[in-house]
């Protein structure tokens, strides 16, 4: 059955990481994201699971890495300063392909910043923060309703694809209440990490499926296997061989893209004769919506699009709308992040404006909407 | 081979990297001679280890095993043992990764008292990055971020582990091998958090550098100046001075993490919030 509930960002993560089959969390409290770790310091023991509080960002990312290991989902929460110490970690993630969910409720940076301003600079870190290459799958809801959906479809992501997932939220949804109706738990479909389906004695720890992932057994489901951060061969041990090292390398940008299809998440909106385009994410999506819709009044054809996908990034989308209309405006809570990829995509296509705002306040929607009426009256 | 090794190393992955003279093997024996000893099943145990020479140790055992970044080789440990505590689980660490990049979770691990056999692999130099000095270090020492002696005085890692809330700590040698098994084995035994600190050589990175001879000139020196706990008890202060004790340093009794983490979830399955 569904239920309407009057429910924090934070909190929807909380309880959707309970519905997803999360029973093991490990973290750090850091301001905004401390009410995840709180809520499941307590919800957690309820229903059998475990919850450490570590003794800072590092080791909450390794006592993830040892349960999921372990064959227990698991999710940490922290922001920005507990973000740049997790990378490590996370890149070790990546490379050994353990299955978790890091959510980064972000706040004002660099440094201590702003801790309860909100801020969207951590976009091209959790793209780029771990040193070395690797895929990586990112995802940022924009209300509490789908901060619920998008924190499960994150841990059902981390299992399938066996790799780290980077959920992004706003400070501002993680700590805004809003009433919303949960979908009923039955009609909520999960995912689990696939199992080896050959005997102990013929798996190999890294040996890929056709779909590039490889099935991963717990510890003390008997089999026996090697993990690694270092550079390793199909059967989980170190290498020095350049062609092992690069299939490996390779494999964990592919697994990610081949299925770019699948997880790319998004939502168009008045973009079926749109001139014009606003391409946000998180809370900046809502602040552009209002302004889409007042310009609309107005008579403005103007259209929108919303990333839930961050990363991998959106190519097939951006470059779509960049061939349909003559500009896309890209109001980001940064200096100007994401707005390098839409340019990148857009390769000329349309004129690409970025919108940057880095003083810890929202966006307006009168701000969007001056500067989508500044470029009208520029083009006349 | 012993048939211990034979039994529990990944002897297709052999032979290892360490050096000529180095004491890894010699601890690696000794770990599997432990293991052995305590009758553990393979498929329920897990080797965790840092990054280090010694660290590599964990590749050429045959269990479930987690060669982790550097000095993170117990955070790992703890989430495996918290989300599986049927699982033994062993951590392998050297000094630098254990007390230097690795000692605030050393400590932490100790204060939480989980059930965990951490063996720290102590050449007291990084051996991999080719001899800088570690927490562990002499004073005094030549290394090669030490070039005019090292001036830092080192911790002493066993009373660190006590002062911490570790509940059983003991000391062996690479020299004094049986006895070593003999401190593993009680420290898997034991129900709590597990410190072996075990002096083992490196030739290449420390000793050459130290004018201590080759890797058996360094073991006589762990042989004359390693005393027994219950020697020590009959020595003076002079007596030992210079010299440093092996055997069960330390062994108490205090709640154990897992243990007491299953009591809070009867009890908020209990319905109380206390």
């Amino acid at each position: 059955m569904s239920r309407t509930v009057f429910m924090q960002g934070n909190q929807a993560c909380a309880e959707a990481a309970i519905v997803a089959g999360v029973r093991f969390f490990a973290g750090y409290p850091i301001t905004p994201s401390t009410e995840i770790a709180e809520i499941l310091a307590r919800r957690l023991p309820q229903i059998g699971g475990k919850f450490i509080q570590m003794e800072d960002e590092i080791a909450g990312m390794g006592a993830i890495c040892g349960a999921s290991l372990a064959g227990v989902k698991a999710l940490t929460a922290t922001s920005g300063p507990g973000f740049s110490l997790k990378q490590e970690l996370i890149g070790y993630a990546s490379m050994t392909e353990i299955p978790m969910v890091i959510v980064n409720v972000q706040r004002l940076g660099p440094s201590t910043g702003k801790p309860t301003a909100p801020a969207q600079g951590d976009v091209m870190q959790a793209r780029w923060g771990s040193h070395g290459d690797r895929g990586v799958i990112a995802l940022y809801p924009s209300t509490v309703r789908e901060t619920f959906d998008i924190t499960i479809q994150a841990i059902n992501f981390s299992e399938k694809f066996r790799t780290p997932v980077i959920l992004l939220l706003d400070e501002v949804i993680g700590h805004m209440r809003e009433k919303i109706v949960l979908p009923a738990v039955e009609s909520i479909k999960l995912v689990e990490r696939k199992k080896p389906t050959v005997p102990p004695d013929e798996f190999l720890a890294y040996k890929p499926d056709e779909d590039g992932i490889p099935p991963m057994p717990a510890f003390g489901d008997g089999y026996r296997f090697h993990v690694t951060g270092l550079a390793h061969d199909e059967t989980g041990f170190p290498s020095g061989s350049a062609e092992i090292t690069n299939a490996l390398i390779q494999r964990l940008h592919t697994k990610i893209e081949n299925h770019k299809e699948e997880i790319t998440l998004y939502q168009e909106y008045f973009m079926e004769d749109a001139e014009m385009a606003i391409v946000a994410y998180g809370v900046t999506y809502r602040s552009a919506i209002a302004a889409v819709k007042q310009a609309r009044k107005k008579g403005l054809k103007v259209g929108i699009v919303k990333l839930i996908t961050i990363w991998p990034f959106a190519d097939e989308v951006i470059n779509k709308i960049a061939k349909q209309v003559k500009v896309v405006f890209v109001p980001e809570m940064n200096y100007g992040q994401l707005v390098n990829e839409v340019e990148r995509v857009a390769a000329g296509q349309a004129k690409v404006i970025s919108l940057p705002k880095v003083d810890g306040n929202l966006f307006t929607p009168q701000e969007i909407l001056s500067a989508l009426e500044e470029e009208v009256n520029r083009r006349g | 081979m012993d048939k211990h090794a034979e039994k529990f190393l990944r002897t297709d992955h052999l032979a290892h990297i360490w050096c000529p003279g180095c004491g890894n093997g010699t601890v690696l024996g000794a770990i599997v001679r432990a293991i052995g000893k305590m009758e553990l099943d393979q498929d329920k145990t897990a080797i965790v280890s840092g990054i280090g020479c010694s660290s590599r140790a964990s590749g050429y055992m045959d269990f479930n095993t987690v060669h982790t970044a550097h000095g993170r080789a117990l955070t790992f440990a703890t989430g495996i043992k918290l989300a599986r505590p049927e699982l033994n689980v062993l951590v392998l660490s050297g000094d630098g990764d254990a007390t230097a990049i690795g000692g605030n979770h050393f400590i932490h691990a100790a204060r939480r008292n989980i059930n965990l056999t951490m063996i720290i692999f102590n050449n007291g130099i990084y051996g991999m990055t080719g001899g800088q000095y570690s927490p562990l270090t002499p004073t005094g020492s030549i290394a090669s971020t030490a070039p005019y002696g090292h001036m830092e005085r080192p911790f002493d890692v066993a009373q660190l582990a006590v002062a911490a809330g570790a509940t059983y700590v003991a000391r062996g040698t690479a020299y004094h091998a049986t006895l070593l098994t003999d401190v593993i084995s009680k420290g898997i035994e034991h129900n709590g958090f597990s410190v072996i600190d075990v002096i083992t050589q490196c030739p290449i990175s420390f000793g050459r550098k130290n004018k201590m001879g080759e890797g058996y000139k360094m073991m006589e020196w762990q042989r004359d100046n390693a005393v027994m706990v219950s020697a020590a008890a009959k020595m003076t202060q002079e007596q030992l001075a210079g010299k440093f004790q092996i055997g069960v340093l330390h062994h108490s009794e205090a709640p154990e993490y897992i243990a007491e983490y299953e009591k809070i979830i009867a009890r908020a399955q209990g319905g109380q919030s206390k």
